[in-house]
């Protein structure tokens, strides 16, 4: 499966986190892959309400995600769907889902954005995936990038 | 984009299998190998061996050629490369994300810290 899995500590206590990681104003502070600024970041956080952000890259391009909220848990559990406006980055629908565990001294935060696939591909999947797919797929990953980015597992 | 997804789905659908990661493991390792080769370590019989080919042939991660009796199978890694790449784009998106999260969460909960010991004072 596509799936990418990050683990983070973080030296805050979950009710922060989880804030930060849904009001605007938490969402500026650090929305996307570089530096760049966030230029309209709106959240409706209750189940099935939308998010929307939209960040500049230092590179001057322009990039919008949305999604709709499918959990709400604060301050434990977030769940949604993502999708780039435009699609250039992924054209399909993904699904973020986001676990704070509380931790000694803070928060022990764990992402996961999957891909979906097709109900066919998610039925295969069902009946006989294994761990060794991800790393054949991660594998290859190291093939094409030699610098590995550290703090991730498939 | 429906081709997009479809593809992916194709290669996915592919890898499910663990006899058919094991012949891409091995050529992934090898390069080529023909296909009695790659039958010889499983206990399954040749034309199963085959059928696996035939699935991981429509999905395009292997090409086969033959010359005479023999066939050999090499590695076409372009679909893998494809599934490898949603993962980077959303590794380098989020990877770079948290740690500016971690950093602005740690902020505001020192923060709230001293607003608590002042406020006990």
């Amino acid at each position: 499966m596509s799936r990418l899995t990050l683990v983070r500590r973080i030296a805050a206590r979950p009710s922060i986190v989880f804030d930060a990681l849904t009001t605007p104003e938490g969402i500026a502070h650090w929305w996307g892959p570089d530096d760049g600024p966030v230029l309209v970041a709106e959240t409706d956080v209750r189940v099935g309400g939308r998010f929307r952000v939209r960040f500049r890259m230092r590179d001057g391009s322009e990039h919008e995600s949305s999604g709709e909220y499918l959990e709400v848990r604060p301050p434990e559990r977030l769940v949604m769907s993502w999708r780039w406006l435009g699609g250039e980055e992924d054209p399909n629908e993904s699904r973020v889902e986001i676990d704070l565990r509380p931790v000694p001294g803070g928060t022990e935060l764990t992402l996961t954005h999957s891909a979906l696939f097709s109900e066919e591909t998610r039925r295969s999947h069902e009946e006989g995936w294994s761990g060794a797919l991800d790393k054949l797929v991660r594998h290859f990953t190291k093939a094409i990038t030699p610098d590995n980015h550290k703090g991730a597992s498939a | 984009m429906v081709n997009y997804q479809a593809r992916l789905d194709r290669t996915f659908a592919a890898l499910v299998d663990p006899t058919r990661r094991a012949i891409l493991a091995r050529l992934e390792r090898e390069d080529a190998a023909t296909v009695s080769e790659l039958a010889r370590p499983f206990t399954i019989k040749l034309p199963a061996v085959m059928k696996h080919l035939d699935v991981l042939d429509q999905a395009g991660l292997i090409t086969r050629s033959k010359s005479g009796r023999t066939v050999t199978v090499r590695l076409r890694p372009a679909p893998m490369r494809q599934a490898a790449d949603w993962l980077r784009r959303y590794e380098r998106f989020w990877s770079t994300s948290l740690d500016r999260l971690a950093a602005y969460a740690e902020a505001k909960e020192a923060a709230k810290r001293t607003d608590e010991e002042e406020g006990r004072q």
